[in-house]
């Protein structure tokens, strides 16, 4: 195995396309070097991305955050400012793994490792992030939620890395969060994870909702039906009864040894109420 | 691929070492540098055993390679007595008794001497989540937290 540690995208990109063997990139590397230990991969060459300058900067370019892929979860809790306006992105940050792999673990390594109960993504994925792809036929722009097609899959093709996240501008009123399901509070797989971003007018009444759901299907889900049913509502009781059928409908859960079926396909709809009920108060304060 | 030349700060002293790119730093700091103070338990970041800190980041160092520490400094369990004086947790450690087969301790007293840089006043339930990485399968953790808990109120001057 080769090690590269490229200084620029460019270097990166030429290292990358320029393979003949299996590569593998390395952010945080608590997943591939697992991976590794595990004789699940075996890399002719790791490219480590993380002293590329522009995936390490956490910048709030006037209102839009831009992340880059290889910050780690840490530096990102440090970062009070980044806290405030995406609460819900760090609910999930703040559960992956312990605090040493949040030392190095990092949202773009999270998002491309393509775990279908990963807990940054569907609180990624409410914040419609969009993910800048590089590689050697230039630079894309995809969607968190197109970057994993299944378990351990992504859309990227060869020698393509993300290079950063870009989020929109928040209006005002705007509340995100995330909870998942876990037998233990700390270092545990998501058994059900649910995200709801949502949007108020001055009059309380919700005017844009998206919900993501993680872990209960192939990869995470975007539930358009439990987002109509908070649309146009102040949040409310029976908005809340709809919320809960409409996750609850689009769950697709496998049988495991983590739950079943029926378990997860129930807490998907009560997790889809508590997490709004927990944007609807950050969108209000 | 040929051994790479690594040059890292160990606990204070610059260490060049030769190492394979596909070892681990818990590997580099074992094999290669005899250091045997930090304990391998699962190799795949469950356990915390391996805790150390990589510029002053408590990782753990079998989620590292040891190429990655070039330039970098690694403090170890080693580095934490002052020669024959031995760091307040530690010392709490054993005052409290806060081990049994000592495998998990030395990841455990890294994380902790961790925590109380970052805080120096944490409570009972902030131990526990901080220390939830760091795995223990005798004590039952209890002992641990006081002895961190007596440890930082020594710390505070209390």
């Amino acid at each position: 195995m080769r090690y590269e540690a490229p200084e620029t995208l460019d270097a990166a990109i030429g290292l990358l396309a320029g393979q003949s063997g299996q590569v593998k990139v390395l952010a945080g590397g608590t997943d591939v070097l697992v991976q590794i230990h595990a004789d699940m991969i075996e890399p002719d060459v790791i490219v480590d991305i993380k002293k590329i300058a522009e995936m390490r900067e956490i910048a709030d370019e006037d209102g839009a955050w831009r992340l880059g892929a290889a910050v780690t979860g840490k530096e990102l809790m440090d970062n009070a400012a980044f806290n405030a306006a995406w609460p819900g992105v760090m609910d999930g940050v703040r559960l992956i793994g312990s605090v040493q792999v949040r030392g190095r673990a990092t949202v773009g390594g999270n998002v491309c490792n393509a775990s279908p109960a990963a807990d940054s993504v569907p609180p990624m994925i409410t914040s419609r992030a969009i993910a800048t792809v590089i590689g050697p036929n230039g630079t894309r722009e995809v969607p968190v939620q197109d970057i994993a097609t299944g378990p351990g899959k992504t859309s990227l093709e060869a020698g393509e890395f993300v290079v950063s996240f870009k989020f929109p501008k928040r209006p005002a009123r705007s509340g995100d969060a995330y909870l998942r399901f876990t037998p233990r509070t700390e270092m545990d797989i998501a058994v059900v994870g649910c995200a709801v971003n949502l949007t108020l007018d001055d009059a309380g009444i919700c005017t844009d909702a998206i919900v993501s759901l993680g872990a209960v299907a192939a990869r995470a889900l975007i539930v358009e039906d439990a987002a109509k049913a908070l649309i146009g509502t102040p949040v409310d009781e029976a908005a809340m009864d709809a919320l809960a059928a409409a996750a609850s409908a689009a769950a697709t859960p496998i049988d495991d040894k983590r739950g079943t079926v029926e378990f997860r396909t129930e807490v998907a709809g009560v997790l889809a109420q508590r997490a709004a009920a927990i944007a609807l108060e950050r969108a209000k304060s | 691929m040929a051994k790479q030349y690594v040059t890292t700060i160990v606990n204070g002293d610059n260490v060049e070492v030769l190492c394979d790119p596909t070892q681990t730093l818990l590997d580099v700091l074992r094999d290669e540098m005899d250091m045997t103070g930090t304990k391998e338990g699962c190799g795949t970041g469950d356990c915390g055993a391996c805790s150390v800190t990589l510029d002053g980041v408590l990782v753990c160092s079998c989620l590292v390679l040891g190429i990655e520490a070039n330039g970098k400094k690694v403090e170890t369990i080693e580095g934490m007595a002052q020669g024959e004086e031995l760091h307040p947790l530690q010392r709490k450690f054993i005052d409290h008794v806060a081990l049994q087969c000592g495998i998990c301790t030395p990841g455990l007293l890294i994380a902790s001497k961790a925590l109380l840089e970052e805080n120096p006043d944490p409570t009972e339930e902030e131990i526990r989540y901080w220390l939830a990485g760091n795995l223990c399968r005798c004590t039952g953790y209890h002992k641990i937290i006081e002895a961190v808990q007596d440890a930082a109120a020594e710390m505070r001057g209390n």
